[in-house]
Formats: C-alpha cells, sequence, structure tokens
C-alpha cells in the first residue's frame, strides 16, 4: 500500500506540557483511518500539528504525492499545506457565516484558481471563464452533498447537519488527497449519522482521497474504518484494526479505567 | 399599563435627578435663590414621553419587527434597492437620473454648494477606501486618516520641492499612501480586533504628530500653502471654472473607486477577503495566504485614501495637520459602520448624510455631536448591520440554467 500521510515521533510542547509525545501515524492511499481516544487526549493537536497551525517541536511528517515523491510538512504554512493536497473540517464549525452557501465552496477553490487583482479589476476573457468554472465546479460539489437547494443561503442559517456538510464540501473544493475530519458526527442525531458514515465511504470510492477522522461516536468508528489509533496522554496506546482494537486491554483501560478489585 | 408606570417612574427619577440643576438658580448679584418648579414638570412630560416611546422601540424590536425612525427607512431603501436591482429598466433609469443629476450640479447651483459637494465626495472615497479594510477584511483600523494625509502631503511637497504639478503627484501620493499601508501592515500582520485598532490609532497619531513636528519639513503647525489647483493642459482658469474642474474630477474619481470596489469585491480576491474577515483560522486553512491577502487589503484601502489626500491638498491649496486628526478617521468609520460593513451602495449614502446633514443644518450646528452620537446609539441598538446590508452578488449557475432551458423546450 502506497503512504499518503506518513508521521514518526512527533511531540508537541506547550511550554512545560507535552500534548503529544513520540507519536507516530501513517494513512495509506484509499484508506480511511480513526484517530480516537478521551477527551484531552491530544487528537485535535495532532490535527493543528499536521496542518500548520502549531509549528512541532520533533518530528517529521510527509505528504506523498500520486507520483510517489513526498513533501515534508514541518514549518509549512497553513495555507501552504492546503495546496498540496490535505483538507480538514473543525471541531467547533468555522463556516463564513456571513457569506452565502456557493461562496463558501468557491472559497475553497481559491488555491486552485490564479485570479489576481489585476483580473479582478479587468475582467478579462481568463478570469471571467476561470470563475464561471470556479462556480460551477462549486455547484456540483454542492450537488453531491445534497446541498443545492441551500446555495444561496447564508451559511449561518443553516440547520447544524448541513452546516457540517457544508464544512466537507468546502473541504473537499481544496481538491485534497487527504481530508481530515474533526468529529463530523458530534452533535448528530443516528439517522444524520448514518448518512454521514454513507457520506465519507462516498467520497474515499470516488474522489480516492483518504480519510483520516476523530469521532467519539464508536459505531460508526467501528464500521467505518479500516484501522484505528488509540491516543491517551499525547501518546499512542494503540493500533489496529477495529477488532483488535476492541480487544486490546490498555484500550479497554483507558475508556473505562480500570477497577479496584 | 406596566409600560406607562415604567415610564412614569423613569420621568420622576429624571425629575429628582435634574432638580437642583434645572430648577434652583442662586443670583450671586441680589443674593436670591429663584425657584423654577415648571421646569420640572415640563422636563417630566418630555421624558415620560421619550421613555414611552424607547420602550415601544424596544417591544417591536423584540418582537423582530422592524422599528420605526431610522430601521423603517433603512427597510424601505432595502426594499427599494431590491426593486432596482431585480429590474434592470428601473436601474438603468435611475443611474441615468442620478448621473445627470451629479453632471448637472455645479452648473445649476452655486459655488458654495459645488464645494460642499466636492468635500462630501472625496469623504465618500476615503469612506470606501476604509470599507475594503473594515467592511470587507474586517481589519479594524482606527488610524486610516494617515493614509489621506500622506497623499496630501506627498503632492504639498513634491511641488513646494520639486515643483511637480497634479498629474504627476496623483499616482505618487496614491503608491506613496500604498507604501505607508503595507509599512503598517507588516508589524500588525498577527494582531487582530481590539490590538489592531490600537496600533493603528497609535499609526495615525504618529504621522500626525510627525506632520506638527517636522517644521522644516513639512512646516509643522502652519502647514504648506499655495499649493496649486489642478491644471488642464495649462489653460488659465478662474476660481470659480476651477472649482467646477474639480468637482467633476472628484466625481470621475468616485465613480472609478465605486467600479473598481465593485469588481474587487465579487472577485476571488474579494472572496478571500471576506473569508479573512469571518474566520481567519478557516481562512488559512482553505489554503489563502492571509499575510498576502492582509496586506493587500491594507494597501487597496489605503491607496484611495492617497488619491483622495492629493484631491484634497489641490482643493483647498493649503494643508496643516490639524485636517487630518483622529476625528477624521472616526467619522469615516462611522460612515462604513452607518452604512452597513461592505456595502457600497450603503456607505456612499452614509458618507453622504454625514457631510451633507451638518452643512445645511448650520442651524443646530451646536448641537452637532450631540445629534452625531444619539443617531450612531440608535442605530448600534436598533440596526447594527447599518443601512443597507445583505446585498447579494448573483451568480449564474450553468447546470442550473441548463436546466431552465430544458424545462422550457
Amino acid at each position: 500500500m502506497n503512504p499518503v500521510l506518513e508521521v514518526s515521533g512527533l511531540s508537541q510542547d506547550f511550554g512545560g506540557l507535552r500534548a503529544l509525545s513520540d507519536l507516530d501515524l501513517r494513512v495509506n492511499a484509499h484508506e480511511i483511518v480513526a484517530l480516537i481516544g478521551p477527551n484531552g487526549a491530544g487528537k485535535t493537536t495532532f490535527f493543528n500539528c499536521v496542518t500548520g497551525i502549531y509549528t512541532p517541536t520533533e518530528g517529521k511528517m510527509c505528504l506523498h504525492d500520486a507520483e510517489g515523491g513526498k513533501t515534508l510538512l514541518n514549518g509549512k504554512k497553513p495555507h501552504h499545506i492546503t495546496a498540496l493536497g490535505m483538507a480538514r473540517t473543525f471541531q467547533n464549525i468555522r463556516l463564513f457565516g456571513n457569506m452565502t452557501v456557493l461562496e463558501n465552496v468557491m472559497v475553497g477553490r481559491h488555491c486552485r484558481t490564479h485570479a489576481g487583482i489585476w483580473g479582478a479589476l479587468m475582467r478579462d476573457k481568463a478570469s471571467r471563464r476561470e470563475e464561471q468554472d470556479s462556480i460551477d465546479r462549486s455547484y456540483a460539489l454542492l450537488e453531491d452533498l445534497h446541498l443545492q437547494d441551500l446555495w444561496n443561503d447564508l451559511a449561518c442559517n443553516l440547520s447544524y447537519g448541513a452546516q457540517r456538510r457544508l464544512e466537507i464540501a468546502r473541504a473537499l473544493a481544496t481538491e485534497p488527497r487527504m481530508l481530515l475530519l474533526d468529529e463530523p458526527a458530534a452533535g448528530m442525531n443516528p439517522q444524520e449519522t448514518n448518512e454521514l458514515e454513507a457520506l465519507v465511504r462516498n467520497i474515499r470510492d470516488t474522489w480516492q482521497i483518504s480519510i483520516l477522522l476523530i469521532e467519539h461516536d464508536m459505531s460508526m468508528v467501528m464500521s467505518l474504518s479500516d484501522r484505528i489509533y488509540v491516543m491517551e496522554y499525547g501518546s499512542c496506546i494503540a493500533t489496529g484494526t477495529p477488532a483488535e482494537v476492541r480487544s486490546n486491554p490498555r484500550v479497554i483501560k483507558a475508556y473505562l479505567g480500570e477497577s479496584d478489585a | 399599563m406596566r409600560r406607562v408606570i415604567k415610564a412614569l417612574l423613569t420621568a420622576v427619577w429624571f425629575m429628582i435627578l435634574t432638580f437642583p440643576v434645572m430648577c434652583i438658580k442662586v443670583n450671586s448679584i441680589d443674593n436670591t435663590v429663584n425657584w423654577y418648579p415648571e421646569r420640572a414638570f415640563w422636563l417630566g412630560v418630555g421624558v415620560f414621553v421619550m421613555a414611552l416611546i424607547w420602550d415601544w422601540c424596544f417591544a417591536r424590536k423584540s418582537r423582530g419587527l422592524p422599528v420605526l425612525s431610522l430601521g423603517a427607512i433603512g427597510e424601505s431603501m432595502g426594499n427599494a434597492l431590491r426593486r432596482l436591482q431585480e429590474q434592470p429598466h428601473y436601474r438603468g433609469g435611475a443611474l441615468i437620473l442620478l448621473a445627470l443629476v451629479m453632471l448637472a450640479m455645479p452648473v445649476v447651483s452655486s459655488i458654495y454648494q459645488t464645494n460642499i459637494m466636492i468635500s462630501a465626495l472625496l469623504y465618500v472615497m476615503l469612506a470606501l477606501g476604509l470599507n475594503i479594510v473594515v467592511g470587507l477584511a474586517g481589519q479594524l483600523v482606527l488610524g486610516y486618516v494617515a493614509f489621506y494625509a500622506v497623499g496630501a502631503y506627498a503632492y504639498g511637497l513634491l511641488h513646494q520641492f520639486f515643483g511637480l504639478g497634479f498629474w504627476v503627484c496623483l499616482p505618487i501620493g496614491g503608491f506613496l499612501a500604498v507604501l505607508f499601508g503595507l509599512v503598517l501592515g507588516f508589524p500588525v500582520l498577527r494582531l487582530r480586533g481590539d490590538y489592531l485598532a490600537i496600533v493603528t490609532l497609535g499609526f495615525g497619531e504618529i504621522v500626525r504628530l510627525a506632520l506638527l513636528n517636522w517644521p522644516s519639513l513639512t512646516g509643522g503647525p502652519s502647514g504648506i500653502s499655495n499649493i496649486p489647483r489642478p491644471g488642464l493642459f495649462g489653460l488659465e482658469m478662474d476660481i470659480n471654472i476651477s472649482t467646477i474642474y474639480i468637482y467633476y474630477l472628484v466625481l470621475a474619481a468616485v465613480v472609478l473607486t465605486i467600479i473598481v470596489i465593485s469588481r474587487l469585491k465579487n472577485s476571488r480576491v474579494g472572496l478571500a477577503l471576506q473569508a479573512l474577515r469571518e474566520d481567519e483560522i478557516a481562512c488559512e486553512a482553505m489554503g489563502i495566504d492571509i499575510t498576502r491577502v492582509k496586506l493587500s487589503a491594507f494597501a487597496l484601502g489605503s491607496c484611495w485614501a492617497g488619491f483622495a489626500g492629493v484631491i484634497f491638498a489641490a482643493k483647498t491649496t493649503y494643508i496643516n495637520p490639524s485636517s487630518f486628526g483622529f476625528m477624521e478617521s472616526a467619522m469615516i468609520l462611522s460612515m462604513v459602520v452607518l452604512g452597513g460593513m461592505g456595502s457600497i451602495v450603503g456607505v456612499v449614502i452614509a458618507a453622504m448624510i454625514l457631510i451633507l446633514a451638518p452643512e445645511y443644518l448650520r442651524a443646530f450646528s451646536e448641537y452637532r455631536m450631540l445629534i452625531f452620537g444619539a443617531i450612531m446609539v440608535i442605530m448600534m441598538i436598533f440596526r447594527p448591520q447599518g443601512l443597507v446590508s445583505g446585498e447579494r452578488r448573483k451568480y449564474k449557475i450553468s447546470a442550473l440554467q441548463k436546466k431552465t432551458l430544458e424545462g422550457r423546450s
């Protein structure tokens, strides 16, 4: 299997606190990998390191491209990492609330389009064509995520589930090879969770995108993911297929606590 | 009934509070004390009525109804605008009418009116420029007038020392303002919200104080005088013709500003600016280089202030630092907030109101600031989004158009 994301020995210190310590993680092509663990285990910190919001203290992070080349992500700016093919959603939804649904997705296309200030002022043929292309592609994405009827609504007026889907649409608009989902099912009812599960599978199959997700909904994690990494106190305590992880005594201990008896 | 009691209590409270000031007067010549109890009564009646109206407005607001006063005007204006936008006939007609009025203005009315209109249009330009930075990119800049000063002094000084003319200085002034925008932009890249506001406030003051305390270069508090008016191929013009000429110049500049900004707003760059305003972290994660976007916001915003500054210097023929105080920045910011963040039409209307109203209401000039403050407070309570809000760009979606075509055939 070709790796897409390869992380080795990743550590992140905040002052005296070690939020991540010596973490190894690998996501292969067309794989859905879940990152689970109790609150405060460092899952979102990991996302922030990989996407360039934090600069890790130690370790190496590499993103592989389709041709087999790889790029070191350390020290790269977030927008650069997105341009390399890594997109993410946020745990607490971060949409552009006062912009329309279509505009939100169009912002995601920013790193795949080129019109500058001059193009905006002149509105020459190339920049007009590029803009129309961007509009149409964004709308097509909205159709794929069943948001097409809402395209002209403000993002802040959408229902919770629709906002989550819009965040995914916006991330897909950046044409990623690797998609990071931070608790996509948080706050969803069981039916919405099922739909989301189908959607994530669909994204992997139709767009050939590898997916790494943080999730607390265990039934979803177990049925969706090919492999699971379990984190506790900033380090990885177990990894393997859902069945392996489920029976791992350390995982059970981390989740349920140790009995005194 | 409860509302009436509440208003009554407010009135009584006000009467007691203001009793010593309003109703007792000591005549120090006759050594007598004069009492005016009837004043307390009238004050009480006034406050009672005001309290009732106030309460009524809040009740309407809490039920989600548009409040009369400014809110209703804004609403009906919004409706009218929507109608104008939806029907190209009306829109074209309205635009032609507006253009005719603006073009005919200096010919029909007096030089005094034309002068007022020139300064109003200059402020429109400034407000539109600040609208890029504050309204679109969401960066609260309080020292915007510094760029205006840069433009004005660029012309003044370049003429004084090198004898350069207006048309040469216009682009140079804009360029220098952009340069200052970038100089300010670099150190404040990491700041946002309140901190950015404080730093930019300081920047504005630094520029003003530098101009004030550098007499060998800038002439200090006495400023620079004898700045020539703009020329037209060496034509000799008397002051009236020259004023009219400047008027058309400013009008053209404003039209250009509006065209450029509306194109910018709806472009890829404009979307990036708006995304920056909405959420900086998400903006970065969507592949937008926020350093570049922020710097271009500062550059694009300050360049209009530079142009406006050069024209201002040419119009008044005399500049000194007191024209570029914090009050000017605050005024321009109020125009942006009052008009509605990011809205071009709203900002133009607000700038016109805020400059023209004080000129034509000279009778109330003593209460100008009081009324101004009251309007701002009322606006922020009842219509925080500004006069015109919720303008949306229309997008043509190929897939949808195909569908409607198929539906028809």
